[in-house]
């Protein structure tokens, strides 16, 4: 018997920012569940199971704090699952709920993805004084900045890259009112002349620290003819792990992304994703990644994705178009960053991006990764439904 | 075989909270010693409030006050009261039902010895002295036989209402490195870096972790790597970090050590942050007293070629 096609009619978020001081957890969670529930026009009552996903539990000091949130989330009599998969993990919660629509399991399954930044310090929850360890390094910055020099060694990358990306999320972010930074006056130059944290790493080329949930509706075909506005179809799903540190571990083009895309590409039946695919929503926290993933996602050879930067290709309007939403870059509530990539995937091929929309976006990977380049979730969606 | 270590490993933090409309109302009442509740559509007054009703998940914000007095539905007796707990002496841990209320609250109960303690007996909150909007701000509850206390009528509007918390929590953990780590460390203090071959695909780990992630078979075999080794990839850390004592800038480098299969993490020293490359041949300086090179020079070789090092980055 063949999969249950499955289909996105609710996308909900909050205004990603520094701090919701105004709402609890569950208050910050409750937004975002609402505005997708609005999105698809249903209620509770028709959410057949919830699945959550969020960052470490250090990172905020809530030790499963999913038990708390079944009220909030409506879960009280339903099964609630909670996802963990440390940066990847937005991704990996949207793919199991998919996959219990898929499986027929379930027909309409609420998702959400959270964090809560400001409660915490991410850099503290990635620091631990392990005893017997040498401590020398605080926080993922120092941690990407060699594999980002190992990256443009290879690739013989001209230095301004980075910047590049920089500058471009950021006037992405602009249009997307959901975004966390909105810095009007971004100029090239400004991100050229910021700091140098962890060279080769500047600050502008760095994500910032937000609190933000993002939650979406996935149904089967019986709740999509039902919805109110186009679904996205998702036409292929994949999730990927391998060792933090292995001898032979390729942290610039990690085996398990290269897997995890090429699976995505299988069940989609994408020849060529750089001519099948109209535009990418991935997970750059640190600019460099960008054409690192263009390589490691099959969108250019090893060694070009630079190019395709260079080149105005990922530009909102060139020809393949890289983190509409402003991205990672722009936004950055851990555990939700992964849905967010989803979210705007699925945004972009039901055409709802608003200012951001890419005209006739037909399909659109979504990407994210965490853990020491570790842990990888993709999907792909489109705007019709899947062929078989 | 060797000792294997072990060490105390405290995880402490002063995390925050938000509390959100309903939260903020309970604690800044507890504040003004003052109960309050949350109603439901349905009626019912729920204690400890929540922002949203777990039958209907609706959103509930109508509060009410509650008494002071209540009704244990049930308890359990500590013998031995812990850091942190709100009595220091025995005590019983109670649900109270106050009077008013739907729901029970879970607190601490003063009485003189398990004996003292029924379910169904009456008890009342007793306030602590110094009050800042938490529910600490209950000291505990005490037996109590006379009359129900009689609710106010407080709206749970207050002036200058708590909106945020602080919630330190702390994990005493004893963490032991294992087998193989520990015969690392004992190495190191020889001034010896020693790591493990994996018997099926023959790699070096160091340091070792005891199991090979490639394979997932055990290693055993010592082999001693270094003390020279190549800086395959490094970045420049221009930035404090708050528990770390180490003045910035400086150069954090992933090195190969010679006969190594991946490469470890280290400090570059003896050389001007801007002049450190990779491919640069390094060895370790110790200081004395310490477990690890305070810092990796370098050796004055030529740079390693990129096609020797291009798989260790
Ligand atoms: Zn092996």
């Amino acid at each position: 018997m063949s999969k249950e096609p499955v289909a996105v009619v609710g996308v909900g978020q909050t205004k990603h920012v520094a701090a919701r001081r105004d709402v609890s957890i569950a208050g910050l969670v409750r937004e975002a569940a609402r505005r997708a529930l609005d999105d698809a026009e249903l209620t509770w009552a028709d959410i057949d199971a919830v699945v959550i996903g969020k960052a470490p539990d250090f990172f905020e000091g809530v030790m499963m704090p999913e038990l708390y949130l079944a009220d909030a989330l409506g879960a009280v009599g339903k099964p609630m699952l909670r996802v963990h998969t440390a940066g990847s993990v937005g991704g990996s919660t949207a793919l199991v709920a998919a996959n219990l629509v898929a499986a027929r399991v379930h027909g309409t399954v609420l998702t959400l993805a959270f964090e809560k930044q400001s409660e915490s310090n991410a850099m503290w929850g990635l620091s631990l004084p392990i005893p017997f360890q040498q401590p020398l390094l605080a926080g993922a910055g120092g941690f990407f900045a060699p594999h980002v020099r190992a990256y443009m060694r290879r690739s013989g990358a001209p230095d301004t890259i980075g910047s590049l990306v920089a500058y471009k999320d950021r006037r992405n972010a602009l249009k997307n009112p959901y975004a966390h930074l909105h810095e009007h006056d971004i100029t090239l130059e400004k991100v050229q002349a910021s700091p140098m944290l962890w060279d080769p790493i500047r600050y502008s080329e760095t994500c910032p620290s937000s609190d933000g949930a993002c939650a979406m509706v996935l149904t089967d075909r019986a709740g999509a003819g039902r919805a109110p506005r186009p679904p996205a179809w998702m036409l292929g799903g994949a999730m990927r792990s391998e060792p933090t540190l292995f001898a032979g571990k390729d942290f610039v083009s990690p085996q398990a992304g290269k897997d995890c895309a090429a699976d995505v590409y299988r069940q989609a039946g994408i020849a060529d994703p750089r001519r099948d695919i109209d535009a990418v929503e991935m997970y750059v926290p640190f600019s460099w990644y960008e054409p690192m993933w263009l390589e490691n996602l099959g969108f250019a050879e090893e060694g070009g994705g630079w190019k395709l930067t260079e080149a105005g290709v990922t530009e909102l309007d060139g020809d393949l178009p890289v983190n509409m939403s402003g991205g990672v870059l722009s936004t950055n509530p851990i555990g939700a960053s992964g849905m967010i990539r989803f979210a705007e995937a699925a945004l972009q091929v039901r055409g709802q991006a608003g200012e951001h929309q890419v005209d006739g976006a037909r399909r659109v990977l979504g990407h994210a990764y965490g853990g020491g380049s570790q842990f990888f979730s993709m999907w792909l969606v489109g705007a019709r439904p899947p062929q078989s | 075989m060797p000792e294997v270590l072990k060490a105390p490993l405290v995880v402490e933090f002063p995390f925050t909270r938000s509390l959100g409309p309903v939260q903020s109302a309970f604690l800044t009442g507890l504040r003004e010693r003052v109960v309050l509740g949350v109603r439901t559509t349905d009626g019912r007054t729920l204690v400890p409030p929540v922002e949203y009703d777990p039958r209907t998940a609706e959103e509930i914000h109508d509060l009410v006050e509650v008494a002071p007095t209540g009704t244990v539905t049930t308890w359990a007796w500590n013998h031995e009261p812990r850091r942190g707990q709100p009595l220091d002496t025995p005590f019983a841990w109670v649900l109270v039902r106050l009077d008013g209320a739907d729901t029970a609250l879970l607190h601490a109960l003063a009485a003189p010895g398990p004996d003292a303690v029924h379910t169904g007996m009456r008890v009342r909150v007793r306030w602590a002295g110094e009050r800042t909007g938490a529910i600490t701000d209950i000291a505990c509850f005490e037996p109590y036989d006379a009359e129900p206390g009689q609710p106010g009528n407080h709206s749970g509007e207050f002036t200058e209402p708590l909106t945020g918390i602080v919630a330190p929590a702390r994990l005493d953990y004893t963490y032991s490195p294992g087998r193989a780590q520990s015969a690392y460390i004992h190495a190191l203090s020889e001034q010896r870096t020693v790591g493990e071959r994996c018997p099926s695909c023959r790699k070096v780990y160091v340091p070792p972790r005891g199991a090979c992630p490639t394979c997932g078979v055990a290693t055993a075999e010592q082999v001693e790597v270094g003390p020279r080794g190549t800086v395959t990839t490094f970045c420049i850390v221009n930035i404090k970090a708050r528990n770390l004592d180490i003045e910035v800038p400086y150069v954090y480098a992933h090195i190969a050590l010679d006969g190594a299969d991946l490469a470890l993490h280290a400090r570059i020293g003896g050389i001007p942050y801007d002049q450190v490359r990779m491919g640069l041949r390094v060895e370790p300086v110790w200081t004395e007293g310490a477990r690890y090179p305070d810092h990796y020079r370098p050796t004055g070789e030529p740079d390693a070629d990129y096609d020797t090092y291009k798989e260790l980055l």
